[in-house]
């Protein structure tokens, strides 16, 4: 029956040869082909282009503020000056006058100097940190008074930034930050060896500063954690049992359609809107605090929860139906079979997903502007409800700063920044090769 | 023709009275394909689990007509049919996994002993650990041997300690004839086994908590055919202790193992008897077909 058929439905190709019709078409196909692959070539090199565009340019320029200048100056621990008395009160030692240290061992290298501005000029080669860290050492080890120490202290961010080579020498003196006369004096400096760039802690030991030499990210380092751990406390937790109530428990009804609907549609709302709500409700209504890492992290997980939650839907449905019919065919209950077998196998997905939506919670910073994260805070927070920043928002407030140094230091934050997405994104990765089971 | 039809009607009159006795004329064969009504005796002596009148339904689709039939105690019966039939599909209702899918609907009545399977006060975890079930794909759990035979026992806490769980372990996978093979590797994950191994292990974590009748859907469909003869040799074991429902797409393994048969074609059962009597003497002209390979 079928044959006949078959030979019928050939007919119009009867006496054509099939090779040449088919080798017709074959340089038209091939070349298609081509052309696919060189259009996929130039889209992946473009976008490997910019990558590496963006790493170079952000490295380049914000490598440099990982170092920082430091200046070899002679000081005299005057036991008369810091400690009149001799009875090494705390006290009295913190409120002693250690500038006048500093400008006393500066004074010492350069005894030429006379006149009130010439010896201004001189002192403000170092950073006003300088005496901070003379007093530290002292309460330190109180065993300094009396002694002559070489200390290095941090220079200002003038001479940092020359010394750097960022500026021009060959420019008037009036148009750059720098006199001639303590041009001069880097010079000498520099050829005594008492000039050196050092591994820069101050970045990662302070708050925000005015002073670009003193400006740190500790405070928005800190600011993000507390933020990031509050999220993961809300979002992990709450997100996985929505996920398991859905794809496990819930009935499949037109309420849990639009359910999730809703939910998908979360996901694709602008983060701003997410800060607007938490401004409306967290702060407004329950009256919370502004700028608190609570408040950041409850706004941030609401962000996170749509992404945790379609990810450990899909993590969920990837587990295989025949675990869960093994499971109830042992005669376990619903819960027994999502708990012992079906949860234990999606939770590399969950995890993975989580952590993705973590990174993208630690990166964003619209929403957190509009509950005051953005504000200038010098203290480093120490709880859940200190006015604090984050590192993002760090980078926003820097890099509308003119001053060399501090474009210098937010590249150098959004360096610290791509670690952590990075290591982030690794975890994930790891993670997911670890507790990957095989059935 | 006449005849047939009233051989028929007698047999349905057994199906649901059950201690009325049953004339069955010898010989006599059902040769119209129309006749979609159960030929043969569907009653035992001793019945394990009694079904009557059992519909199911997936939404608009009718996958059960009105099936009536007896699983007599320490039995092996075989649901054969070509693809579609239902044979699974019934098989799913022995032990109600058809509520997990939620289009299905199950109406009649299924006994186990006594017990109406449907009724209020029967949990359906209850009923699972007394109706266990081997899946057609061997499906351990993604833990070690141990944890797999040992699951059953603990989630419903049948043992105390951890020597009488082990004393249960062992005892299971030895009915199951696997002990050899893994005493050493216990804490190895199931899946490392080989298919025909991980299906006894399926078979061991199903009697673990000495089920009263135990239903299996193609076991050995992904097996060779050495792993499939254990299994069989195994299910000849098995039935001292325990009822056993299996279906099968191979005639000549209904044909091993099973002493009694039943014929499923498009959610009907045809035809059920005796093995011997099914496969040498079938009484259906559907049947006859299906054994001699017509089509199916």
């Amino acid at each position: 029956m079928n044959k006949p058929t078959a030979r019928e439905g050939a007919t119009p190709l009867r006496g054509r040869n099939i090779k040449t019709i088919v080798n017709a078409g074959l340089a038209r196909r091939h070349a298609a082909e081509r052309r696919f692959r060189w259009y996929g070539l130039i889209a992946i090199s473009l976008g490997l282009a910019f990558v590496v565009l963006m790493f170079a340019n952000i490295i380049g320029k914000g490598s440099p503020a990982f170092w920082q200048t430091y200046i070899r100056v002679p000081i005299s621990f005057d036991a008369a000056a810091l400690d009149p008395e001799g009875k090494r009160d705390p006290q009295a030692l913190a409120s002693a006058d250690y500038a006048a240290l500093v400008r006393a061992g500066l004074r010492q290298m350069f005894p030429a100097v006379e006149g009130r501005l010439p010896l201004r000029a001189l002192s403000a080669l170092t950073s006003s940190d300088a005496a901070y860290e003379l007093q530290r050492r002292v309460q330190d080890n109180p065993g300094l008074i009396g002694t002559q120490q070489e200390v290095w202290l941090l220079a200002s961010a003038a001479v940092d930034t020359f010394v750097k080579g960022n500026i021009d020498r060959s420019l008037p003196e009036a148009e750059r930050p720098l006199k001639d006369s303590q041009i001069e004096w880097i010079d000498q400096l520099r050829a005594a060896g008492k000039i050196e760039r050092q591994f820069n802690a101050v970045l990662f030991r302070n708050g925000d500063s005015r002073e670009p030499e003193q400006a740190g990210i500790r405070g928005a380092l800190m600011g993000s954690f507390f933020t990031l751990v509050v999220t993961f406390l809300l979002s992990f937790p709450i997100g996985v049992a929505t996920a398991v109530y859905l794809e496990e428990f819930a009935p499949k009804n037109r309420w849990t359609d639009i359910i999730e609907v809703n939910i998908n549609n979360l996901a694709a709302v602008p983060s701003i809107v997410f800060g607007l709500l938490g401004l409306a409700v967290f702060i407004n209504f329950f009256g919370l605090p502004r700028s608190a890492p609570l408040v950041g992290g409850l706004v941030l997980s609401l962000m996170t929860l749509p992404v945790i939650i379609i990810a450990g839907r899909a993590a969920l449905t990837s587990v295989p139906p025949s675990i869960r019919e093994a499971a109830l065919g042992m005669g376990a209950s619903k819960l027994q079979m999502v708990g012992h077998h079906v949860l234990p196998l999606a939770m590399p997905g969950m995890l993975t997903g989580s952590i993705i939506g973590m990174a993208r919670a630690l990166g964003e910073s619209a929403p957190l502007l509009m509950i005051g994260m953005v504000a200038f805070i010098v203290d480093v927070p120490k709880n859940f409800l200190d006015p604090s920043t984050v590192l993002p928002v760090q980078i926003y407030l820097w890099s509308d700063l003119p001053e060399r140094a501090f474009v210098e230091r937010t590249s150098a934050a959004i360096m610290v920044l791509l670690a952590f997405m990075i290591l982030m994104n690794g975890l994930a990765i790891l993670l997911r090769k670890r507790f990957e089971r095989r059935w | 023709m006449s005849t047939t039809a009233i051989d028929t009607q007698v047999a349905l009159n057994g199906a649901l009275n059950r201690n009325a006795p049953l004339r069955q004329s010898a010989g006599v064969q059902v040769t119209d394909y129309e006749n979609r009504q159960t030929v043969g005796k569907i009653t035992v002596d001793n019945p394990k689990m009694v079904c009557r009148e059992v519909n199911v339904h997936y939404g608009q689709k009718h996958a059960i007509k009105n099936v009536s039939l007896d699983i007599g105690a320490n039995e092996v019966i075989a649901f054969i049919g070509p693809s579609g039939c239902g044979k699974s599909t019934f098989l799913r209702c022995l032990n109600r996994m058809n509520d997990t899918i939620p289009t299905a609907r199950v109406t009649g009545q299924i006994k186990l002993d006594d017990d109406d399977i449907h009724a209020k006060e029967i949990d359906v975890v209850q009923l699972r650990a007394r109706v266990g079930m081997v899946f057609q794909k061997p499906n351990p759990f993604p833990k070690s041997i141990y944890e797999n035979v040992a699951y059953g026992p603990r989630i419903h806490g049948m043992v105390n300690t951890k020597a009488e769980l082990d004393d249960l372990v062992r005892e299971s996978l030895e009915r199951a004839g696997l002990i050899k093979e893994v005493e050493k590797r216990m804490l190895e994950p199931g899946t490392s086994l080989s298919g025909g191994q991980q299906q006894r292990l399926c078979i061991a974590r199903a009697i673990a908590v000495n089920p009263e009748v135990i239903l299996m859907d193609e076991p050995c469909s992904a097996l060779d055919p050495i792993a499939t003869a254990k299994i069989e040799e195994l299910i000849d074991e098995l039935r001292e202790n325990y009822t056993i429902v299996i279906v099968t797409h191979s005639m000549q393994q209904a044909a091993r193992v099973s002493q009694r048969t039943a014929y499923f074609h498009l959610g009907d059962l045809i035809e059920i008897g005796d093995t011997d009597q099914i496969f040498t003497n079938p009484r259906h002209k559907l049947t006859e077909d299906y054994i001699t390979g017509r089509f199916g």
